[in-house]
């Protein structure tokens, strides 16, 4: 069992929990994940790090209600347990195997979209105890929905915010703040790390090939084992097919096909919003409204 | 009786199991497997125990059943063999023990399988626990995985007197026998969860949610927590696809992710949260014991399933018994029949498949006839869900972690069918990790072997 020290609603739909798991909190770094499982009923669920005390032995995730099994995972409590977390899984982020010196000389720009905020942290964070100050770009839909930003400015070079709807700093997409930074202030990135939904993972990596700029996309596909034994995870990366759970998540987003990858992670709609009205209402037929045909 | 036959075992009925996943074979009674027993010629040099991987006393133990001593059979077994149950069920029979049985020249061999397989219900059914030894080496050794290698690994060596430890990535132990191999073969409850228990009973410990080579290395197990050997028993679990276009659609799945599905996370039981694509009609490739357990699965679920193989009935290398089954519940086979292409709808989902007929021309280095191609014979047939069961290879993950540990071209430790000893000091391996994708039986004698060869190396230290 791996208990839950806290739990905590960040923003709406998004909750951020602390988890007792000492060999995960050892041996982790940034850019890997983990698979929970709430109980012997539960499925597998893949989450990145968000965080890590490796002499408290913990490990921070924080994900979003989307499905039957994070709308139950958000129920869960501090002093509540999961039954299963594996972890840590992946490949840690590149730059944590160069030389700190070389980096320096690097100019980075992570791009962190939505939740996708929470696995930019750690990235930034490290970067910061490597003395690396790296700029940021948050977006969000909403001012109510933006997550971590007093985290993310302890540890950023400069952060810049930007709300779909203009509710908090700047409106507008986080490609409209790229193109702003690159083209009307001059800045001059080495690589971008741009985590968050798909969507925006692609349309970054459309403008940054544009720009010239290499960038590294961490994918969420479906998982279940996380282990590389089943290859649910698969994207096409140029030519090639990889398994995200093991050759990633992270990759060159300029080689990654994102239409694919969009296709695959809709396999299961249908069945996970049944499991969701099953949850929520206790039935999974409502009938004759019309609205469930994608 | 008819001595040159086999006493037939009572199965399900075919219609119906089609619709359940419960076990299809109910196996034999006391009194079936007694008469079973009588057949037994009790041969001087027993040509069944030659074809046995682990050497069972065979004409001993069945000598015991036809004496309704089943404790002494029990006993018999338990000397070569940790997994009975499962492997009376499991094993390839007719081309190990039962195929060098001397009653298979004029009639049916002896039910050798079955035997086993009564011995081990009916000692689980009246409580036969396996002896843990009263003697304490005061080592301590590292299990790799917890699948067939690696419970008779730990199983062997715990009897010893060994601190025994096994560390399994998955959240539940028993690796192919639980994710892989489906209830309605080897039930998970009444015969997997027993033999593991047997295992824990031995005084084996076993950690989950640990991958070796991420959570934990190797070399952190024998130097920070005084592991002093290792035995690698983590199996072939990478599966292949062919590499055909349209492979990445939705409703494209490898037989492991499909059955991982259904066996580990239950996604057949409306209480699980797993999901399943079941499909309304399902193709699936290949022609071993995963394609036959894939396809009789999503038949389970409700779909027609087609089996797809490019050789013919002869060379499939499925189990006999297993392909008789799914032909009795309905699985269509498609034979001398390979896929060309998947072809998808406009959402990504898989609408058809363009195939091309086959025939065999000469023997390969396998000495099965390599089929060849028919040209312009493609033809497409309806499909929304594929199942790939193309085989499988060891997951490089920890021979990539572990400095010194060699693997040859297939990504397959190196190491030695005697005593597993790998290129590393003090680290053993054995089944699928170490030959690729074999059978339980190998999987179990090679983790014999590591024990013995552990056992060897930590008493000469």
């Amino acid at each position: 069992m791996y208990p839950i020290l806290e739990a905590k609603m960040l923003a709406d739909k998004i909750y951020l929990m602390v988890l007792k798991a000492p060999r995960i909190s050892k041996n982790c770094q940034p850019g890997e994940f983990v698979i929970v499982k709430i109980d012997e009923e539960g499925e597998r669920i893949p989450l990145t790090i968000c965080d890590y005390d490796r002499e408290k032995e913990t490990i921070t995730i924080v994900f979003q209600t989307v499905g039957a099994s994070t709308e139950r995972m958000a129920g869960l409590k501090a002093g509540d347990s999961f039954r299963d977390v594996v972890g840590p899984l992946g490949n840690p982020s590149e730059f944590v195997k160069e030389d700190p010196e070389e980096l320096k000389k690097k100019k980075y720009l992570f791009v962190a979209g939505g939740v996708g905020t929470a696995p930019v942290y750690p990235q930034v964070k490290w970067m910061k105890e490597h003395g690396i100050e790296a700029d940021v770009i948050m977006g969000s839909k909403t001012k109510d929905l933006l997550i971590l930003e007093d985290e993310m400015r302890e540890v950023a070079g400069n952060l810049y915010v930007t709300t779909d709807d203009g509710s908090y700093c700047r409106k507008g997409m986080v490609t409209e703040v790229i193109k702003d930074l690159v083209e009307n202030q001059g800045k001059k990135y080495d690589v971008c790390v741009a985590i968050g939904p798909m969507i925006m993972m692609k349309f970054v990596c459309l403008l940054t090939k544009e720009l010239g700029i290499p960038t590294i996309v961490s994918l969420n596909p479906i998982m279940v084992d996380g282990t590389g034994m089943c290859g649910a995870c698969r994207v096409t990366v140029g030519d090639q097919v990889k398994f995200a759970c093991v050759d990633g998540p992270e990759f060159d987003g300029h080689a990654v096909n994102f239409d694919e990858a969009m296709k695959r992670q809709q396999m299961y709609k249908t069945e996970e919003g049944r499991a969701l009205l099953k949850l929520q209402e206790g039935a999974t037929h409502h009938g004759g409204c019309g609205n469930c045909s994608d | 009786m008819d001595m040159m036959k086999k006493v037939p075992v009572r199965e399900q009925d075919p219609k119906v199991r089609a619709t359940n996943f419960e076990e299809v074979c109910y196996g034999y009674n006391e009194e079936e497997a007694v008469m079973e027993a009588s057949r037994c010629l009790n041969c001087k040099n027993a040509r069944c125990v030659n074809g046995c991987p682990v050497k069972i006393d065979i004409p001993a133990f069945i000598s015991q059943v036809k004496e309704k001593d089943y404790i002494g059979a029990a006993n018999t077994i338990a000397k070569s063999s940790a997994l009975p149950a499962v492997c009376g069920r499991v094993c390839p029979q007719e081309s190990q023990c039962e195929g060098q049985c001397v009653r298979g020249i004029k009639g049916e061999a002896v039910s050798i399988g079955k035997l086993e397989r009564f011995v081990a219900d009916w000692s689980r059914e009246h409580g036969f626990v396996p002896e843990a030894s009263a003697e304490k080496k005061g080592k301590k050794v590292a299990v790799i995985g917890s699948g067939p290698a690696g419970l008779t690994c730990a199983g062997d060596l715990a009897k010893l007197g060994y601190d025994v430890t096994i560390f399994e990535a998955l959240h539940e132990p028993g690796g192919v026998l639980t994710y892989g191999i489906p209830e309605f073969r080897l039930p998970k409850q009444a015969v997997v969860q027993p033999e593991i228990d047997n295992v824990r009973k031995l005084g084996v410990k076993i950690e989950t949610n640990v991958i070796i080579g991420k959570s934990v290395t190797i070399d952190e197990l024998m130097d920070d927590e005084g592991y002093s050997a290792v035995f690698i028993g983590s199996g072939a679990g990478l599966p292949r696809f062919m590499g055909i276009p349209g492979e990445n659609a939705n409703g494209v799945f490898s037989a492991n992710e499909y059955l991982t599905r259904s066996n580990l996370m239950k996604a057949f039981r409306e209480d699980y949260d797993t999901p399943i694509a079941a499909g309304k009609k399902v193709v699936v490739v290949g022609g071993g014991n995963v394609a036959m357990d894939a396809a009789r699965t999503a038949l389970r679920l409700g779909a027609e399933v087609h089996v797809v193989y490019r050789r013919s009935e002869k060379e499939l290398p499925a189990r006999a018994e297993e392909v008789h089954h799914a032909k009795e519940e309905g699985i269509i086979f498609n034979l001398l029949t390979n896929p060309v292409e998947i072809l998808t709808d406009e959402k990504g989902w898989v609408k058809g498949m363009v195939v091309r007929k086959m025939e065999l021309g000469e023997p390969d280095a396998s000495g099965r006839r390599r089929p060849v191609e028919v040209a312009g014979s493609d033809f497409t047939i309806d499909v929304d869900t594929v199942i790939m069961a193309l085989g499988t290879s060891p997951n490089p993950l920890i021979s990539s972690t572990t400095d010194g540990l060699e693997t040859n071209k297939h990504k397959c430790i190196v190491a030695s069918e005697e005593n597993g000893q790998t290129s590393r000091e003090g680290v053993f391996a054995g089944g699928d990790a170490v030959t690729g994708a074999a059978t339980v039986i190998l999987a179990m004698e090679a983790g014999r072997a590591g024990a013995r060869g552990i056992d060897e190396y930590l008493s000469g230290k």
